[in-house]
């Protein structure tokens, strides 16, 4: 396999918690907490978790809008800072954020949201303009009726069109979408998804696609990285992780979907009480407080990613790892290996 | 048959302010005593007003409700007063999607379930508070005796969700209105909620109607589905046949969007273009526009409501029966 067109490693951001005596720090939030994964060109990855488990804090700092404590960002063997300054990350890498109206300067038409960037990059006015209506054009918006308008003219939908055709203006190769499509209406989320899914083929895009919606995840993503507090609990390919989960999180996660069947409702929640808080998170296994098949060792020990069989699917759960000391750990890995 | 709990007959909501807004445009159905119906629609369909309007929620001065509303027999658009304040909270109550909205800042979760049983019922307030603690440990948060002084701040998201929850229903309520009670949570969460409201239901033999706009969380608590699209029911039937056989192109798009199921590189069915915005009242098929079976009396006439079969009905000219069959 070619190197990753994106290569990240040990990752982490810890926020200090202010709001003490004197303004001093009461703890800390450990929103990434080391992360680690890879993302090969023209794939999608998907990020899915509960709130606070890190995936929008993974989303910024991978265009650098907050700077990592530790760990390092590589673009194309380029090391991020050493080899590769931040401003030729972000024409790389481009966002797409959830709130598509905070995300537009409502000052701004549709055509100078666009041109903006471009222009600020030392691109010529008209050209700049051009580049703006063809990219109107090509995310499904005309531009004779839609490059004049401001944000509030727009729907969500449209909105959000603008917002994938801005990310593109400067012909990035990796897009990364935060819950991009989260705050549509179904029918209209359907339009935005069948939109990424041609622009990808055109333009031989890589995205990183975050979501809560597992069924969107699925649909979208070659692969799927979950995260549970600030860590990596499972990655691997999106078929194998949803029909076959390794990580007992990432089992409760899929089971915690509604059903679509009314003959087959969900008669037992997979998981009780709310995701435990970032700020103090558990020791050893940080899922094990909520974990059914936690053992002495779990609450010890961070069992870290273990290989699978299958691969590209690594998970982090000793109950996988011969020898672990895990009561299950010999018996399943028995069967799997 | 007894007389249905709630009986809304061709229920129209507009809203006058800077442009007039119609919202709901000629809602009618029913629900038994102890049945649940999910209203399903998308953003602007009229779900949520048409839920506000069974509590009177709605400014006064600028909308203009006709048709009937009746709830438990009282005609709730005539209530006045001392008798639309016994009606919310006693007779119906209400659980929102933001309970940090919902809850007061500066009382206890103790306090503001007791004030509430104290006012309907008429009970001291050690019995209000009695009534507090045993609604806090019915709706399963952990260590109730310390939640009923803590405030809603203190709380996490799911644990403030089901102190709402019990608020709601500490007056014994026989209609429970939730508007998207579970849109903010995390699914892990959001499952455990809807398991708790379906036992509650049972539990209180309740009615419930429930406005969602997720198809999944319509099939875990509903009996019965209503599919609203510009201020009209679109679709009715119980859950089984709405998911299994959808009759009108609006709900089968609809369930084509949630992707379940859907296969990978295939394109999605989308529905194009967006609902309308309602500045009128509709004339002919709202759908039309969008509808990809669309025929040439569709933008002409409204469609007739056609019912199929007990308790079914679609509003789509392609769902009456062909003529001479």
């Amino acid at each position: 396999m070619s190197a990753p067109l994106l290569s990240v490693s040990g990752l982490t951001k810890h926020f200090p918690l202010k709001g003490g005596l004197f303004g001093r720090s009461t703890g800390t939030v450990r929103a990434v907490d080391g992360i680690t994964f890879d993302v090969a060109e023209g794939e999608t990855l998907g990020i899915v978790g509960e709130s606070g488990c890190g995936k929008s804090t993974t989303a910024r700092l991978l265009v650098d809008l907050i700077t990592p404590d530790s760990g390092s960002i590589r673009l194309g063997g380029k090391e991020i800072g050493p080899d590769l300054s931040v401003r030729d990350l972000r024409r790389q890498v481009q966002m797409v954020f959830q709130d598509s109206y905070a995300s537009l300067n409502p000052r701004l038409t549709m055509e100078d949201a666009i041109s903006f960037g471009p222009m600020v990059g030392g691109m010529v006015g008209h050209k700049a303009v051009a580049l703006a209506r063809d990219l109107l054009a090509r995310v499904g918006l005309d531009p004779a009726r839609f490059a004049g308008r401001y944000p509030h003219e727009l729907s969500g939908g449209q909105r959000q069109r603008v917002n994938i055709a801005r990310a593109l203006a400067f012909s990035p190769k990796i897009v990364v979408l935060d819950e991009a499509v989260s705050a549509l209406d179904k029918s209209v989320e359907a339009q935005v998804l069948n939109l990424l899914a041609d622009l990808k083929a055109e333009l031989g895009l890589t995205y990183i696609f975050i979501s809560h919606d597992l069924n969107v995840v699925r649909y979208m993503s070659d692969r799927v990285m979950v995260m549970y507090l600030g860590q990596v609990a499972e990655i691997g390919p999106v078929e194998a992780l949803y029909s076959a989960p390794a990580h007992p999180y990432s089992r409760a996660l899929l089971a915690a979907m509604p059903s679509m069947d009314p003959d087959r409702r969900t008669m037992e929640a997979p998981l009780a009480g709310d995701p435990p808080n970032p700020i103090n998170p558990p020791p050893g296994c940080r899922f094990h407080t909520r974990c059914r098949l936690a053992d002495t060792v779990c609450s010890g020990t961070d069992p870290g990613l273990y290989v699978m069989p299958e691969a590209g699917h690594l998970a982090a759960c000793h109950i996988h790892i011969p020898g672990s000391g895990h009561r299950d750990a010999k018996s399943r890995a028995g069967v799997t290996a | 048959m007894s007389v249905p709990l709630v009986e809304l007959d061709n229920l129209t909501v507009r809203f006058h302010g800077e442009r007039t807004v119609h919202a709901v445009n000629g809602v009618s159905f029913t629900l038994k005593a102890g049945e649940t119906l999910g209203i399903l629609g998308e953003s602007g369909s009229g779900k949520s007003v048409t839920l506000k309007t069974l509590l009177r929620l709605l400014p006064e001065n600028r909308t203009e409700i006709g048709g009937g509303v009746r709830v438990d027999g009282a005609d709730i658009l005539k209530l006045e007063g001392r008798a639309l304040a016994d009606h919310r909270g006693g007779t119906a109550s209400m659980i929102f999607q933001d309970p940090m909205l919902a809850l007061d800042p500066v009382y206890t979760i103790g306090e503001q379930i007791a004030e509430a049983v104290i006012r309907h019922e008429g009970v001291s307030s050690a019995e209000g508070m009695a009534r507090a603690l045993d609604m806090l440990t019915r709706v399963r948060i952990p260590s109730p005796e310390r939640r009923l002084k803590a405030y809603p701040h203190e709380m996490s998201g799911g644990m403030r969700q089901r102190a709402m929850i019990a608020l709601a229903l500490a007056c014994r309520p026989k209609l429970l209105l939730a508007d998207e009670p579970t849109t903010a949570l995390d699914a892990t969460v959001q499952i455990q909620i809807l398991l708790l409201l379906r036992d509650l239901q049972r539990e209180f033999g309740m009615g419930m109607i429930f406005v969602t706009h997720d198809i999944g969380v319509a099939v875990e608590v509903s009996d019965r589905v209503a599919v609203m699209y510009a201020g009209e029911i679109v679709e009715t039937g119980s859950v089984r046949d709405l998911i299994r056989d959808p009759r009108h192109p609006y709900t089968k798009g609809l369930l084509a969007a949630n992707l379940h199921g859907a296969v990978k590189g295939a394109r999605l069915h989308a529905i194009p273009g967006a609902p309308p915005a309602l500045a009128e009242a509709p004339k002919a098929c709202s759908f039309a526009p969008r509808c990809p079976v669309k025929v040439s009396g569709c933008d002409i006439n409204r469609p007739p409501s056609v019912a199929l079969g007990e308790a079914r009905q679609v509003r789509c000219v392609l769902a009456a029966p062909a003529p001479g069959a």
